[in-house]
């Protein structure tokens, strides 16, 4: 039929947009490929063939990707518009120079490492207080060095997806993390990103991240994004974890991003036989945030929790979009996500557990949960389960409402005034996923994160 | 089989007399080429010497059709369909009818025999070419008496176009746009017949209305259209498909079901679907592509869906409800199952747009062999939907380990009063209960089609009475060979 040959040339057309990029192709991923072009040489590791060609790759895979639209499945609510028509400039900043610090940066109780613009910072770093049995290295140094370890590594877990491809072609730097401490020893480490969001040009940036966590062994890793001024930026990070038998990570973000920013962060982890991976995200800040986590669990017995929390107000959007494989038998995921959402803000929830035909004896929960504050505010959810084994035990749930009107009258009636008592409602409401941060100090954070949206969302509903 | 043979042979001394149209040359007339395009649909109109609006509605549904592309969101999978190698009037079924029971294929009989449906009746569920079934045209004139009694309108969908053009034109269409969809659009450029029901303000329709006792809307081929409309305070129970499987080829059905509800008037759907599923193979069965919508027009109207999806070897279809009177009131009961090869892809969507509006959902997956079956639902609650309230239950049911249960479901709120409760989970039957039953001497099948159905019992605790003891029969036989 004449409507598929031409869905045939279509797909030509963007195949070979790579070649000949002005044709047909978007402007902005026109733009994109060209400051690729231009940045090239520039990048770290450009002499190496191999660091070359990864780029090259990964510069055709985007070609091919282009940026999503809401014509793509998994961006059917979230539409990236805003993001793709902004012309950012990417940073190529020198790793040294004086950064002012943004108030209000959490303590987490462990050394900080410090990147300010996507460019890691040893000088701002607290490089000696790091625990035995955890190496840290700058993803730039390694690239430079065209270390043959980290042609392994790098690239491994991730897929050809837009912003991840974006990602690879443009990445400057990052951190490779190389955890081999015992369980008893505690291991934390607080990796900290500043967009110093100042000047006239929108920056973007795009860091790159390897985790790995040896068998046996346990890591703590704190992430938190913060931004020192208010111009607009675009945070697009991707981290690749591995986790060995029987290691442990616990992963927590808190994602204080300036109102005005981009961001979009993916996060692929692959378990080994009993590994446990246990992940908590709080979406603070951004006009715009997407968190996609794809975890799978590739040996028997491992166990992922992904939980989180979105917190919505003004115009901001905030998308949370989860996958979970499970592609070995009697591994267990649980997932608990909540969504706040006060003004016109709209939050996506897209969970999907994928059990294949080996994963038998599988376990898999998920919920979420939104709260709507206010008449213009929006939540669209996909719980998704596509399952392959007989052998399982999966569910989800889902659930959509306001604040209890009984409840709230309960605590009215003991004299507590309406602001504080929907305050006490929406944290208790929240609570159910905080509660998976087990670490005190941690919860405390994201705890005064919260606090600081509260501030925003109840005075949006006062004005 | 000379009871078999007895049986035809009276059914056709007794139709051929008065059965003066023939069937057989019948078949001859209205077979037209292969193909469609534009002329082919002028054709179809022409025959059924429709007037010149309903000709220019098919025309802009067939321009339509034209621009689109077949959908390929389902978790399905097909060969691409040759849209130009049908013939769009006449069902290829006529053409090939067998001259009795003993060309049937004999595990369709075995199955009918399981069912309890009586020979004559097996005959016309087979497609034999004695076609008018003498006591069902009595039966059908009797009902057709006492309906008018009561000034409800039930008749094949060609008839009310020339005897109700008014209520035709004005609703056909106004809940499923001609070009709403690539095989909503097909069917709308065209549909061959189909029904029409019409049920006047203040009347309960005194029986339950059924295809089956309507002789003429018989063998109304691929593309049906059906189109109900309820007036004010009326209410209806209609009843689709047979409780047996109809024998078929593989054959693309595309059709269009319409219900209009106005105000305090409620719509009762129930299906039972039996399509041939193919074989154990895959080969052979229905593509079943239908689009069924219902429109909550009128404050406090109500429609239910309710179906019992067994048969088709592809099943693509979301029963829907567009809940827009205040308080009005939307429910899908759904039991799908595949075995063998057989793919469904099936759910509803609710969409809320008036205040204190309420929808149900409630599905009930089951796959066996290598089947792979899809609840896609979607739940919208629009900004003006005060207080709208959903509750959905979705569960899947795998029996081996060779086929897939996925769930799919879309929820969208712009309300904050409204309330979203959604729960689905999947598991296989338990262990513990099939060793139960087992000990209490039941053979394994039978164990599975106890604790099968209940497992559905919400869903087949809703259906009308005489589909319900059809459909449990129904699910035992369409997971057999499924365990052991």
């Amino acid at each position: 039929m004449a409507s598929s040959s031409r869905r045939r040339e279509m797909t030509t057309a963007v195949i070979d947009a790579a070649v000949q990029p002005a044709a047909l192709v978007h402007p902005a991923v026109a733009a994109a490929l060209a400051r690729h072009e231009a940045l090239a040489k520039r990048l770290p590791g450009h002499r190496h063939g191999w660091i070359r060609e990864m780029r090259e790759d990964a510069a055709a895979a985007f070609a091919r990707a282009g940026f999503p639209t809401r014509r793509n499945e998994e961006w059917h609510y979230t539409d990236p518009r805003a993001l793709v028509d902004t012309r950012f400039g990417e940073p190529i900043v020198a790793a040294d120079g004086a950064v002012t610090l943004p108030g209000g940066m959490p303590d987490a109780g462990a050394p900080k490492l410090m990147f300010v613009d996507g460019r890691f910072r040893p000088d701002l770093s607290e490089l000696a207080a790091l625990p035995d049995g955890v190496r840290v290295e700058s993803l730039a140094a390694l690239l430079e060095a065209g270390d043959e370890a980290l042609s392994l590594r790098l690239g491994s877990l991730a897929d050809r997806s837009s912003f991840v491809a974006l990602n690879a072609m443009l990445a400057e730097d990052g951190v490779v993390i190389t955890c081999t401490a015992a369980p008893d020893a505690g291991a934390r480490v607080h990796l900290v990103s500043i967009a110093t969001a100042s000047g006239d040009r929108p920056l973007a940036f795009h860091q790159r991240h390897v985790v790995s966590v040896a068998e046996g062994a346990s890591l703590a890793l704190f992430e938190s994004a913060h931004a020192a001024g208010a111009t607009p930026y675009f945070n697009n990070t991707v981290a690749e974890i591995t986790l060995g038998a029987r290691a442990r990570m616990t992963h927590v973000r808190l994602q204080a991003e300036a109102l005005g920013a981009f961001q979009v962060s993916t996060v692929f982890a692959h378990l080994a036989a009993g590994a446990e991976y246990d992940s908590f995200v709080l979406a603070a800040g951004a006009r715009l945030a997407r968190n996609e986590v794809h975890a799978r669990l590739e040996g028997t017995g491992a166990i992922v929790h992904l939980n989180g929390a979105q917190l919505g107000d003004g115009v901001r959007h905030v998308d949370t979009t989860t996958v979970i494989t499970h592609a070995a038998p009697a591994c267990a995921s649980r997932q608990t996500f909540k969504s706040v959402l006060s003004g016109r803000s709209r939050a996506v929830f897209q969970g999907k557990i994928h059990v294949h035909q080996v994963a038998q004896k599988t376990d898999g929960y998920q919920m979420n949960q939104a709260l709507l504050l206010s008449p213009e505010s929006e939540i669209d959810a996909k719980p998704q389960l596509e399952i392959y084994a007989d052998d399982v035990k999966c569910s989800h749930g889902a659930t959509v409402g306001e604040l209890d009107a009984n409840q709230l009258f309960y605590l009215r009636s003991r004299g507590i005034p309406a602001p504080e008592a929907r305050a006490m409602l929406i944290e208790a409401f929240l609570a159910d996923a905080l509660e998976a941060v087990r670490d005190e100090r941690l919860r405390a954070a994201l705890a005064d994160a919260t606090a600081l949206w509260w501030a925003r969302a109840h005075a949006e509903a006062g004005a | 089989m000379p009871a078999v043979a007895e049986t035809i042979d009276t059914v056709r001394d007794v139709t051929e007399a008065g059965y003066k149209w023939g069937f057989e040359s019948d078949i001859e007339q209205d077979i037209i080429p292969k193909g469609l395009d534009e002329d082919v649909v002028r054709l179809i109109s022409d025959k059924k010497a429709e007037p010149a609006w309903l000709l220019e509605w098919r025309l802009k549904a067939f321009r339509a059709w034209q621009a689109m592309e077949a959908p390929h969101w389902a978790a399905v999978s097909y060969p691409p369909i040759d849209f130009q190698e049908a013939s769009y009037y006449a069902a290829p079924r006529q053409t090939v009818a067998p001259k009795s029971l003993d060309e049937i294929d004999p595990e369709l009989l075995r199955t009918y025999e399981k069912l309890g449906i009586p020979l004559k009746e097996q005959e016309r569920l087979a497609g034999v070419a004695v076609d008018a079934v003498f006591d069902s045209v009595s039966v059908a004139t009797t009902f057709k008496d006492k309906l008018a009694e009561k000034g409800v309108i039930f008749c094949a969908f060609s008839e009310a176009v020339h005897n109700h053009p008014e209520l035709v034109k004005k609703y056909l269409g106004s809940v499923v746009p001609a070009g709403d969809n690539f095989y909503a659009a097909l069917n709308s450029a065209v549909f061959s017949d189909g029904s029409f029901v019409y049920i006047p303000k203040g009347v309960r329709c005194p029986m339950e209305l059924s295809t089956y006792f309507r002789i003429n809307a018989r063998n109304t081929g691929q593309f049906e259209r059906t189109l109900i409309v309820a007036e004010e305070g009326s209410s209806v129970s209609y009843l689709e498909g047979c409780t047996a499987p109809m024998r078929d080829e593989n054959q693309l059905h595309a059709a269009v079901v319409e219900l209009v509800a106005l105000d305090e008037a409620s719509i009762k759907y129930s299906t039972v679907q039996n399509w041939y599923p193919g074989d154990a193979q895959g080969r052979g069965g229905i593509y079943n592509f239908v689009t069924k919508r219902g429109a909550c027009r009128g404050a406090k109207s109500k429609i239910s869906w309710t179906q019992v999806e067994t048969g088709s070897a592809i099943t693509w279809k979301y029963p829907s409800c567009i809940l827009q009177g205040e308080g009005s009131v939307g429910e899908f009961y759904s039991v799908a199952i595949t075995n063998n090869r057989q793919q469904a892809d099936t759910g509803t969507k609710m969409i809320h747009l008036g205040k204190d509006t309420s929808s149900t959902i409630v599905s009930k997956g089951i796959s066996a062999g290598f089947g792979q079956n899809t609840y896609r639902g979607l739940v919208r609650i629009m900004p003006k939907a005060h207080n709208a309230r959903n509750f959905t239950q979705c569960d899947s049911l795998l029996i081996g380990d060779k086929c897939g249960a996925h769930t799919v479901p879309y929820i969208e709120s712009r309300n904050p009063t409204a309330k979203i409760e959604h729960e689905a989970t999947t598991s296989r039957i338990a262990e513990d209960q099939l060793f139960y039953c087992r000990q209490r001497g039941l053979s394994e099948e039978e164990a599975v089609g106890l604790i099968v159905n209940g497992f559905c019992r919400e869903v087949l605790a809703v259906l009308p009475m005489e589909f319900a003891v059809e459909a449990q029969k129904l699910l035992a036989i369409s997971l057999e060979g499924s365990v052991g």
